[in-house]
Formats: C-alpha cells, structure tokens, sequence
C-alpha cells in the first residue's frame, strides 16, 4: 500500500470549522461590502458603484444621519475608555492586594451585571431612572442632590452619556478580570526590589505595576472599540430603533439596523444597510490596525 | 513585607470601596426582584422596600405565564445555546488540533484566516447572511441562530484550543501511533479527554452572549415559535410596558437562568478570563 498524497485525516479535522466559518461568516461578509454597490429598483437589482456611497455622504439627509450616528458612537466609546477603563484598574487594583479577605466574593458579585443581557439592564436601568417611579428622585433627595434629577433618558443632552454610563456598569467587570489577572502574574521580587528602594503603595503602583500591565490596557481598549462600534442593544432596549429623543443616542448599530430592516413606515433597504456596515467594517479595520501597528508593537512586553 | 500592605486603616478603605462598588453593581437587580414580588402600590409607594405579608403578590408572574410563552423561549435558548456549544467545541477543536499536531502547506495561513473571526463582529455581514437564510428557507428556525452562532463562535475557540493543544506531550500521541490508532482515535481518545479544562472555558466563554445575543434572534428568528428568552422579555416588555408588575416579573424571570449558570459555572469563568485565556 502507497500512502496516500493527500492526507485525508488533516482534511477531515479542519474541513467542517473552516466550511461553517466561511459559508456563514466570511462569505456574507465579502457578500454585504458587494451589496453596497448595488441597488434594487422594481425588485431588480442594479449595479451602480460607488453610488450608495455617494448618497450616505453626499445626500444630507443620509450624511447628516451618518455623521450624527458615527459621532454619537464616539462619545459613546470615550465614555467607555475614561470611566470604565480607570474603574476597572482600580478595582482589579485594589482586589489584587495580598491577604485581601472576601476577594472572591467582590470579584463574582461585581462580575455580575456582565452576565445579564442588554434587555434586562437596559430595562431595568430605564424603570429605576424613570421619574414615575420615584427611586432616583428619592435617593437624591435622601443625600440632598435632589437638584441633581433630571430625566436623564428623555433629555437630548443627557441620553447618550448615561446610556454610556450604564453600558460601563454592564462591562466594567471585564477590565477588571484581565487588568487582575495581569497584576496576579506580577513577580513578588520585582515588587520587593521596588519596597527595598523605597517604592511602596500608590508609587509602587504608578511606578511599577501600571507599566508592567500596560500590553493588557491595550488588549482592554482594542475590544472595548470593536464591541462599541458594532454595540445596538441596549440603545434598541431602551430607546427603539429610532434612537431617541431626536436621534440622539444613535449610533452605527442602531442606524444600520434601521436602514436595512426599515421600521415604521419607513421600507428596509439592504443596499444602504450594505454601505453602511462597510463604513463599519472600515471603521473597525482602522481600528484594529492602528491598535496592531501603532500600538501593539511599541508597547514593551516584560518576560518573567 | 511593607507597613502600607498591612496597615489596618487602609484595609477598611479598601473595604469600603470595595463594598459601595458591589452595591452599585447589585442594586438594579436587587430592586428588580424585590419589587416583582409586591403590589403595583407598594412598587410605587416604597420601591426599597421588602415584600411583607401585605404587599406580596404573584399578579405578575401569573400575567407573564398567561400572556407570553416563557417556557418555549427558555426552551428556544437552551436548544440554540445547547447546540452552538456542541458544534463549536467538536468543530473547534478539530480544527484545533489539525493546525496544532500536522505541518501541513498552509497551516499559518489558515491559522491566520481562523484568528480574523475574532476581531471582526459576525454582525457586520448581516445583510447577506438574512439574505441567505431566507434564500434557504432557514430564516425563522432555530438552525439559522444555532449556524451564526457557530461560525461566530470558532475563531476564539480554534485559537484557544490550539494554544492548549499544542502542550499535550508528542510522546503520548507517538505511543498511540506504534500502538496502531488511527489519527482519530488518538484525538477522540487520547487528546481531548485532556484539554476538557480549555474546552470548558470555551463553552462557558461562548454561552453567555449566545443566551444574551437579541440582534441575531431579532433578525433571523423573530417569529413567535422561535423566540429566544431575550428576544420574548424584549418583545414582552414592549408590549406590556404599562403592566410595572409584569415587567418587573418578566425581568427577575429573565435574570433567573442566566444567575442560575453563572453561579455554577462562576469559578470556571473567572479563572479562564485570568488564566490568560483570551491573551
């Protein structure tokens, strides 16, 4: 018997990963970039270009939406990297302190908004924020902020921060457990080196362990920018596809979902759904990259 | 050791902080749950209150079981969750350790094109996958969650399984090749009763935002008999927005399987988030 060319075994083992990973992930993918250049009229379809592109950035209508949406989901994201990042190294700081008693125990309970679904917290936080039912109000009035109430979802001003907010409440719980797990692989010595020269608490931890842990900040705020720039929702739970009020909390997920699956009165249309997730496909292509090239490399990784 | 580490005024700080925080974090379902036991007045009377005899009510649960069908979503869940967990791990770790144990032309290269997945979201091809579910009439069955879920699921899954794969000893997998086994039987039987702890952190990695998912559900199943548990509390809500005792119902009722999972698979999650997992 000649052993055969081909080992059939190795294509065994990848053939049904590789074929259900291409067939539904990156065949629709190349699929909706295509579909972005086409447009349907009398349920025809047309190719057209560039022209879907043309009218999500020239049309002001499309344009203005565009840039509401992609501008909303940028304060969305710098909510996300100056209040959950810092909450979440200071907490996996202060958890990481040897001899801590009830560390796990903290650990599982903050842990616990991450686990529950964007229905729940964006409903929950909806009724517990409503000014009918009076809890916010209420615990206001009880530290003497009653001033502070307004009703923070309905308010044009307000609704994207405090959707921010309560999205950092969902998450904060993931920074937490990887900036932990990056300061747990700290070594003792290098910390007793730090104590004999006289590095100690706050300094220790500016001096010493922030820099060791900054390779995992870049690995925190990476995912935090792909999961903010594809997010949908809690601004859905909350707010409706139309994003309210005014369009004010919309961001990319949100307005894609209503280009391509219509609401109301208005009709879905694919072909500008397709444009727009390209635009996001793109923004997350950046994204990814400038993370990859431009900060990965430069950040210096210590061997223990 | 330093005095700062052992200093006792800053161990009831950092009690304190740590206490206000888990508060912050606990409070929503806390109030939640408290409030889906009592009367629409007492909810709105004295909303941090606890149920008493004279508050305490089931009018909202006994609304949800009437009006929404919460035992076909929870059921819906499981199967999609269920099924996803099972194809990801046999496929995943297939692919795993093909790309792990053989040299073969191309191992990097199709390495690199499974490790994409997991830094660009399923959800951007959208459109295309809707359109192809509808062309193949999968569109409103839960094959169509279970597949997107899958496909989702392997690029994390193939490259932490690889990871873990490569450290199973070549001379363990060498004896079973002398022994005769065929390249199957040397990953069903030898390797991957091995990995099962990595298998684990994937399963429990993947489980969460497939039970949390309510994009896809909304888009691909969103008709009555294939409602996930998050798409029918989303539905249910919005229809009953009124009802503050069936919502708050609802939510505890949602709130209720995801706590049960995470209590038992809590300690699995957390150590491989901080055995450095997803690295």
């Amino acid at each position: 018997m000649k052993r055969p060319r081909i080992k059939w075994h190795i294509v065994v083992f990848l053939a049904p990963a590789v074929l259900v990973y291409t067939a539904i992930m990156i065949f629709p993918l190349f699929n909706t970039l295509r579909l972005a250049l086409y447009t349907e009229v009398d349920q025809v379809r047309h190719f057209v270009g560039l022209e879907n592109f043309r009218t999500l950035f020239g049309n002001p209508h499309w344009s203005g939406q565009f840039w509401n949406a992609l501008g909303n989901n940028m304060w969305f994201f710098f909510i996300h990297m100056i209040v959950q990042n810092p909450i979440g190294i200071a907490l996996a700081a202060i958890l990481s302190h040897p001899r801590l008693r009830f560390a796990a125990l903290y650990r599982t309970a903050i842990f616990v908004p991450t686990i529950l679904s964007f229905v729940i917290v964006g409903f929950a936080w909806k009724l517990i924020l409503s000014p009918i039912w009076g809890i916010t109000p209420d615990m206001l009035k009880a530290v003497g902020l009653h001033w502070l109430f307004a009703p923070y979802l309905g308010k044009e001003e307000y609704a994207l921060t405090t959707l921010s907010l309560i999205s950092v409440w969902q998450f904060v719980g993931i920074p937490m457990m990887l900036i932990y797990a990056a300061l747990l692989a700290i070594p003792e010595e290098v910390l007793e080196a730090g104590e004999v020269d006289g590095i100690t608490g706050f300094s220790a931890f500016w001096k010493i362990k922030l820099p060791l842990i900054l390779p995992s900040i870049g690995i925190i705020s990476i995912l935090t920018f792909v999961a903010n720039f594809n997010a949908f929702d809690l601004i859905y739970t909350t707010q409706g596809a139309l994003a309210g009020p005014a369009f004010s909390t919309d961001i990319l997920g949100t307005f894609m979902y209503r280009t391509f699956f219509g609401f109301q009165l208005q009709l879905g249309d694919p072909h500008m759904g397709s444009a727009i997730a390209s635009g996001m496909f793109g923004i997350i292509l950046i994204g990814v990259c400038i993370y990859l090239f431009g900060i990965q490399t430069r950040l210096r990784r210590y061997q223990f | 050791m330093s005095k700062a580490r052992a200093n006792p005024f800053s161990s009831i700080a950092v009690h304190v902080a740590l206490l206000t925080y888990t508060l912050i974090a606990l409070f929503p379902v806390f109030v939640i749950l408290i409030n889906s036991f009592k009367t629409r007045k007492a909810i709105f009377r004295d909303p941090l209150a606890l149920p008493d005899a004279d508050t305490f009510t089931l009018i909202g649960y006994q609304t949800v079981m009437k009006q929404g069908d919460f035992f076909q979503y929870f059921q819906n869940s499981m199967i999609v969750t269920v099924a996803t967990l099972f194809f990801v791990l046999l496929f995943g770790a297939m692919a795993a350790f093909a790309l792990a144990e053989y040299r073969f032309k191309g191992n990097m290269i199709m390495g690199l094109y499974l490790a994409l997945g997991i830094m660009i979201p399923i959800r951007i091809g959208t459109v295309a996958i809707l359109e192809m579910m509808v062309s193949s009439g999968l569109v409103n069955t839960l094959w169509a969650l279970i597949l997107v879920y899958t496909a989702q699921g392997l690029p994390l899954a193939v490259f932490i399984l690889s990871e873990f794969m490569r450290q199973v000893s070549d001379d363990l997998k060498n004896a079973g090749r002398i022994d005769g086994l065929s390249e199957y039987t040397i990953f069903f039987r030898l390797v991957l009763p091995l990995v099962r702890p990595a298998m684990a952190t994937v399963a429990v990695f993947n489980m969460i935002p497939i039970w949390n998912d309510l994009w896809f559900p909304l888009i691909l199943a969103p008709a009555e008999e294939t409602k996930t548990l998050t798409l029918g509390s989303q539905v249910f809500i919005g229809q009953f927005v009124t009802d503050w005792n069936a919502v708050l119902s609802a939510l505890s009722m949602a709130i209720l399987p995801v706590m049960i999972l995470y209590v038992i698979f809590s300690r699995q999650l957390i150590r491989g988030i901080t055995s450095g997992a997803v690295k």
